[in-house]
C-alpha cells in the first residue's frame, strides 16, 4: 500500500510537483512591499506604549498630566479609561471545565502580572512624539513577591495571581486504560521492575524562546468609513475579526480584519493581542486612523513566548528493548496570561508522545502553570516539538541502557510500513507511513556506518574533540483540525478552511483562499494546483487571501494545515466549477452531459472533434445568451472542507555532532534528514520550509533561551542577548524525501511546515550526549551552549538541570561567529 | 531642524531633518521609500541595510544627517528599466526569500559581499551575512543564490 517513491524518478507532467518559482518574490525582492508599518493615512495618529518594568506589582497611580501636556500628545489612556471598552482578552481553548484564569485586559488596571505589560498609552501625531512622551507617564508601582521558576509555581506560593488562590490552571490527563486504546501504564511499570525489564525515567527541560519573527507586530486602524478597517501583521485575519467582534464591542459586520504582506509567524502571530485591541479602541476613540508598531525589545517582552515545559517522563521496556509502557508528566509554564490557545498547546502533544512506536500503555498528566512571566502561546510545533524531544531523547536513552544501537532499538519498536492504518495508543489512526524506507535513505546519505566506525577510533584516540551521533525518526500530527476533534478537546472553533473558485469571463481564474499565508508561497501552490485542475495557465490564476472582506470565511494558517486542509478545499471549489461548467458546455455542444469528457482545461464528447476549453464556457456563461433553462448564470463555487483526519509526515534525521571535550564548543558537522509529507505540489518550496524548520528546530538545541533574572526582568531582551542563529552557525543541510501519499486528502500531502523545527532539536541533543556517553554525561538542559556543555563534561550536567529554572546570563556563551557579536552597525566595508 | 542633502535611488533631495533622526526613518517616512524595513532595535538584524556611497551600512545605526551630500542605494533602486539585478534574480531564482522581511537588508548585504570578494567561498558567505538574519530560510538558499550571483559574469556594483 505505501510506495516508496524517489524524486526525480517521476517525470512531472503537470503544474503539480514542479520546481515553480515563486509568484510573490518580484514585489519582495523589489521593495515594494505591503507590510502593515509600510501603511501610512492622513491624519494617523501614532501609539506608543507604556510598559511595567516589574514583574508582579499593584499600580497605586499613574499620572499622565506631563504626558498629556507634552509636544504634538493627542491622549493618554491608562486601564481605567480603557477598561470598560472591551471584555477580557480571548482564550479559545479552555482544556477542562475548571479551568482558572486571571481577567487579562488589554491595558492592566490595578495589577501588573509580569514585566512589559501595558500600563498606559500615547497618542501622539508622530511616532516620535509617542515615545517621548511615554518617557514622561509616572507610575507608582507597590512591588508584589513574583514567582518566576515553573517548579516553584506548582508547589504553591507565591501567588502570579493571588485573587485565584493557586497557581495551578488546570489539569488534563489522558490514560489509555481509561480511554481503552491501551492498557494500564503503572501495571506496565511495575512489570518492567518484577521481571527485570528496563525503566527509564529522566526530567527534560522544554527552555522557554520566542518566536522572534522577523517583522515587528504592527497593527493600523481606520475607523473614518463605514466598516472599521484593520490591518495587522497577523497569521490569523479571520479568528482575529471574530474575536475583536465578541469581545470588543463591535459589530461583526461592521469590522473588516486584512493582514497584508505579514513577515513570518511561527505562531508567533497567532494570536488576539493587547496591541491590537487598543489600537483598534483608541482608533474609536479619536475617530482618525491609528498605527501601532512593537521595537524588537517589546516584542520579545511582549509578543508571546513558546515552549517552558517540565517534562517527568518513564519508559517501560523489555529486556530485549520491546517498549511496553509511557508515564508522562508534565509541567507547562503558562506564564501571566492565557493567550489565544496558550491552555492547549501542551495537549496537542498529548498525541503525540508515543510517537511512531508500538506502547501498549501511556498515560499523560499535564499541569498549566501560572507565572509572573511573559505569557506562552503556539510556537511552530506547538506541544509536538516538546513530545518529540521527550520520546527521542528517551529512545536514546533506552538504546544506551540496552547497548544497542539507537536505530536497532527504534527499528524493533516502530511501526512497519504494512502496519497501516495504525491505530495508536494515544486514540489517533495514523493513515500511511514507511519509516523503514526513510530511515534507510537517510542512514546512507549521512554515511551511517562510516561515521561509526569515525566516532569509535576517535573515543579509543580520547581525540579531543568527539564525534556524536544524533538520531531522531520522528511523526507528527498536522493539518488542523477535524472539527470533531477539535470539539472533543474543548477548543472552542472548527478546523474547516473555505476555498472559492472565480471563474472570469477572459478565462482567468481568481481563487479565494481562507488560510492566510505569511511567508509560505500558497499563491504559488495553490496556483499550481488549479492550473492543473482547471487545465488553465499558471500564470493565469490570482490567489486572493488575508482581507476578510475578500476572503470572507477562513480559519487562517498555522499547525500545518493549509496546503492539506485549505488546499482540499481549493480542489473540491474546482471539482464545484467543472461539474457548473460541464452543464453549459453539454447545452452548447449539443451532447449529452453525461458524454462530455474533461481533460486539460477543454470539454470535449467522447469520440468526436467536437469540444470547447473552460475559458470559452466561461465567456458564454457571462453573456449568457444561451444557457441551459433555469441554469444561474455563474460557473463560481465555493467549498469547506473539514478534514476526517489529521495527516502524518514523519522523516529521519541525522546530525553529527562534534564536540570539543576542552571548550565545551559543539559544531555540527553533517545534517541529513529525509522527510515523508507524501506528494509534494512545489519541492523548491517544501525544501525551504524544511530548511527554516530545522535551524529553528537547531536554535532550540544550541543558542536559544527566554532568560529571566530574578525580579523577573527579561534579560534577553533584545537580539543582542536572544541568540537567533545566523548563516555563520550553521552548515548546509542534506534534505530527501521518500514519498508515501496520505491518504486523508485527494492531493496525498502532508503538512510540512513545523517537520523540520519537530525533528531537529532531539537529532542534535542526541548527538552532542552520543559525543560524551562515555564521558557519563546522560543530559544537558537546551541550550547546549558551550558552558553548559563544558559543565557536563565535568560533572555537573545533572546538578544543573535541576537548576535549570533559573537560569542566568552566564550560562549565556555567544558561540563564536554568532548574530550578537556584531559590535557595530555598520557592516565590514561600511564608511559611516 | 539641520537642512541634509541626499541622493536616493538617484533622485536628490533636500530635507529638514532632526538631528536624532536615523537614515532609515528619514528614508521610510520623509521619502516614503518603505522598502528598506526596520526588525530591531540594537543593529542586530540587518533588514534595513542599505548602500552609503557604495557600502553597506544599516541604515538603523546611522544618522540622517551622517547620510549628507552622500549617495544612498534601496532596495527600490536596484532594478533598472524593469531589469532584475542580478542578486535579485539570484534571490528569486534559488528561492531565497519566504516572509521577504529580511530580504531587501540580505540583498543589499549580499551585493557588498561579493563587491568586496567577488569570489567568496561558502564559509566567506556564511561570515559576511552574519550581521543579517533571517528566519524562515535556514540560509541554506540565501547562500546559494550569493553563489549563483557570484558565478554570474554581470557588474555586481549599485
Amino acid at each position: 500500500m505505501t510506495a516508496l517513491d524517489d524524486r526525480p524518478s517521476a517525470p512531472v507532467t503537470g503544474e503539480v510537483g514542479r520546481a515553480r518559482l515563486r509568484k510573490e518574490d518580484r514585489r519582495l525582492i523589489t521593495g515594494r512591499t505591503r507590510y502593515t508599518d509600510n501603511i501610512t493615512l492622513p491624519g494617523m495618529v501614532h501609539l506608543s506604549m507604556v510598559r511595567s518594568p516589574y514583574a508582579h506589582a499593584r499600580i497605586a497611580s499613574v499620572d499622565t498630566a506631563a504626558a498629556a501636556a507634552a509636544p504634538g500628545v493627542l491622549a493618554v489612556l491608562t486601564g481605567a479609561d480603557l477598561a470598560e471598552a472591551h471584555g477580557s482578552l480571548p482564550c479559545a481553548w479552555p482544556i477542562t471545565p475548571d479551568q482558572k484564569a486571571p481577567h487579562h485586559s488589554a491595558v492592566a488596571v490595578d495589577r501588573v502580572a509580569f514585566a512589559g505589560e501595558i500600563v498606559a498609552v500615547i497618542a501622539a501625531r508622530s511616532p516620535r512624539d509617542a515615545r517621548d512622551a511615554s518617557e514622561l507617564v509616572d507610575v507608582d508601582y507597590e512591588e508584589l513577591p513574583v514567582v518566576l521558576d515553573l517548579e516553584t509555581a506548582a508547589a504553591g506560593e507565591p501567588y502570579a495571581h493571588p485573587d485565584l488562590g493557586t497557581n495551578a490552571s488546570a489539569t488534563w490527563v489522558f490514560d489509555s486504560a481509561e480511554a481503552g486504546t491501551g492498557s494500564d501504564v503503572e501495571d506496565a511499570i511495575a512489570q518492567a521492575r518484577q521481571d527485570g525489564g528496563v525503566v527509564i525515567e529522566r526530567t527534560f527541560r522544554q527552555q522557554r524562546v520566542i518566536p522572534a519573527f522577523m517583522e515587528p507586530r504592527s497593527t493600523v486602524v481606520d475607523p473614518t468609513g463605514e466598516q472599521v478597517v484593520m490591518w495587522s501583521a497577523t497569521q490569523v485575519p479571520h479568528i482575529l475579526r471574530l474575536m475583536l467582534a465578541l469581545t470588543c464591542g463591535v459589530s461583526e459586520s461592521k469590522l473588516r480584519v486584512i493582514a497584508p504582506d505579514v513577515g513570518g509567524g511561527f505562531g508567533g502571530k497567532l494570536q488576539v493581542t493587547p496591541e491590537e485591541v487598543i489600537t483598534l479602541l483608541v482608533a474609536q476613540r479619536l475617530g482618525k486612523p491609528v498605527k501601532y508598531t512593537e521595537t524588537r525589545s517589546e516584542s520579545l517582552v511582549a509578543g508571546h513566548h513558546g515552549r517552558d515545559q517540565v517534562q517527568r517522563l518513564t519508559l517501560a521496556a523489555r529486556g530485549d528493548g520491546t517498549v511496553t509502557g509511557l508515564r508522562v508528566d508534565l509541567l507547562a509554564d503558562m506564564g501571566a496570561y492565557l493567550g489565544l490557545v496558550t491552555p492547549g498547546v501542551p495537549i496537542l502533544g498529548a498525541f503525540m508522545y508515543n510517537a511512531i512506536y508500538k506502547f501498549p500503555a501511556y498515560r499523560f498528566t499535564c499541569t498549566n502553570v501560572f507565572t509572573n512571566k511573559t505569557w506562552t502561546d503556539a510556537y511552530r510545533g506547538a506541544g509536538r516539538p516538546e513530545a518529540t524531544f521527550a520520546i527521542e531523547r528517551l529512545m536514546d536513552e533506552l538504546a544506551a541502557e540496552l547497548g544497542v544501537d539507537p536505530i536497532e532499538v527504534r527499528e524493533r519498536n516502530w511501526i512497519k510500513h504494512d502496519e497501516f492504518p495504525f491505530s495508536t495508543v494515544a486514540g489517533l489512526e495514523y493513515d500511511s507511513g514507511n519509516y523503514e524506507a526513510a530511515t534507510a535513505k537517510a542512514k546512507e546519505l549521512f554515511g551511517y556506518d562510516e561515521l561509526r566506525a569515525e566516532q569509535q577510533r576517535r573515543r579509543e584516540s580520547g581525540d579531543q574533540v568527539q564525534l556524536g551521533i544524533g538520531v531522531s525518526t520522528f511523526t507528527e500530527m498536522c493539518g488542523l483540525a477535524p472539527s470533531r476533534v477539535l470539539g472533543a478537546l474543548s477548543y472552542g472553533a472548527g478546523g474547516w478552511e473555505y476555498a472559492g473558485i472565480r471563474m472570469l469571463p477572459t478565462g482567468k481564474v481568481e481563487v479565494i483562499t481562507g488560510v492566510s499565508p505569511h511567508g509560505q508561497g500558497h499563491e504559488t501552490a495553490w496556483s499550481q494546483i488549479v492550473a492543473d485542475k482547471l487545465g488553465v495557465a499558471f500564470e493565469d490564476v490570482e490567489v486572493l487571501h488575508g482581507d476578510t472582506s475578500i476572503a470572507h470565511r477562513g480559519l487562517d494558517t498555522y499547525g500545518s494545515r493549509s496546503l492539506v486542509v485549505g488546499g482540499q478545499a481549493v480542489l473540491k471549489a474546482a471539482d464545484k466549477v467543472i461539474d457548473r461548467a460541464r452543464q453549459v458546455a453539454a447545452h452548447l455542444l449539443e451532447a449529452d452531459v453525461g458524454d462530455l469528457e474533461f481533460a486539460d482545461g477543454r470539454f470535449t464528447v467522447r469520440g468526436t472533434e467536437s469540444g470547447m476549453a473552460i475559458g470559452e464556457v466561461a465567456l458564454a456563461t457571462f453573456a449568457a445568451h444561451n444557457l441551459p433553462d433555469g441554469f444561474e448564470p455563474s460557473l463560481d463555487a465555493d467549498a469547506t472542507f473539514d478534514p476526517v483526519n489529521f495527516s502524518f509526515p514523519h522523516g529521519t534525521h541525522l546530525a553529527a555532532m562534534e564536540v570539543d571535550t576542552e571548550t565545551g564548543a559543539t559544531s555540527i558537522r553533517k545534517y541529513v534528514c529525509v522527510d515523508d509529507i507524501g506528494n509534494v505540489v512545489n519541492p523548491l518550496i517544501v525544501e525551504g520550509q524544511v530548511h527554516g524548520g530545522l535551524v529553528q528546530g537547531i536554535a532550540q538545541a544550541l543558542f536559544e533561551e527566554a532568560v529571566y533574572d530574578e525580579q523577573g526582568t527579561l534579560v534577553t531582551g533584545s537580539f543582542v542577548d536572544y541568540l537567533v542563529p545566523s548563516a555563520a552557525d550553521l552548515p548546509r543541510f542534506v534534505t530527501d524525501r521518500t514519498e508515501t501519499p496520505s491518504l486523508t486528502n485527494d492531493l496525498g500531502v502532508k503538512g510540512v511546515g513545523e517537520a523540520g523545527t519537530i525533528a531537529s532539536t532531539p537529532a542534535i541533543v542526541n548527538g552532542v550526549i552520543d559525543a560524551l556517553r562515555h564521558l557519563g554525561v546522560r543530559d544537558i538542559t537546551m541550550p547546549c551552549s558551550p558552558h553548559r556543555v563544558w559543565q557536563a563534561i565535568q560533572g555537573l550536567g545533572i546538578a544543573e538541570a535541576a537548576v535549570a529554572g533559573t537560569p542566568s546570563l552566564e550560562q549565556y556563551t555567544a558561540p563564536e561567529n554568532s548574530s550578537g557579536s556584531l559590535p557595530t552597525g555598520v557592516n565590514d566595508g561600511g564608511s559611516a | 531642524m539641520t537642512r541634509i542633502s541626499v541622493t536616493v535611488d538617484g533622485l536628490a533631495h533636500s530635507d529638514d531633518v532632526e538631528p536624532r533622526t536615523l537614515l532609515v526613518y528619514y528614508l521610510r517616512e520623509q521619502l516614503g521609500k518603505t522598502g528598506t524595513v526596520v526588525g530591531c532595535d540594537t543593529t542586530n538584524c540587518g533588514a534595513c541595510t542599505v548602500h552609503l556611497d557604495g557600502h553597506s551600512v544599516k541604515s538603523c545605526t546611522v544618522l540622517a544627517v551622517q547620510a549628507d551630500g552622500c549617495e544612498v542605494t534601496t532596495i527600490e533602486g536596484l532594478a533598472g528599466d524593469g531589469e532584475l539585478h542580478p542578486m535579485q534574480q539570484a534571490f528569486h531564482e534559488c528561492h531565497a526569500l519566504q516572509c521577504g522581511f529580511c530580504t531587501p537588508g540580505m540583498i543589499m548585504q549580499s551585493i557588498d559581499l561579493l563587491n568586496e570578494n567577488p569570489n567568496p567561498t561558502e564559509r566567506e558567505i556564511r561570515e559576511g551575512l552574519e550581521g543579517n538574519l533571517c528566519r524562515c530560510t535556514g540560509y541554506q538558499n540565501i547562500v546559494k543564490a550569493v553563489q549563483q550571483a557570484a558565478g554570474a559574469p554581470a557588474e555586481v556594483s549599485s
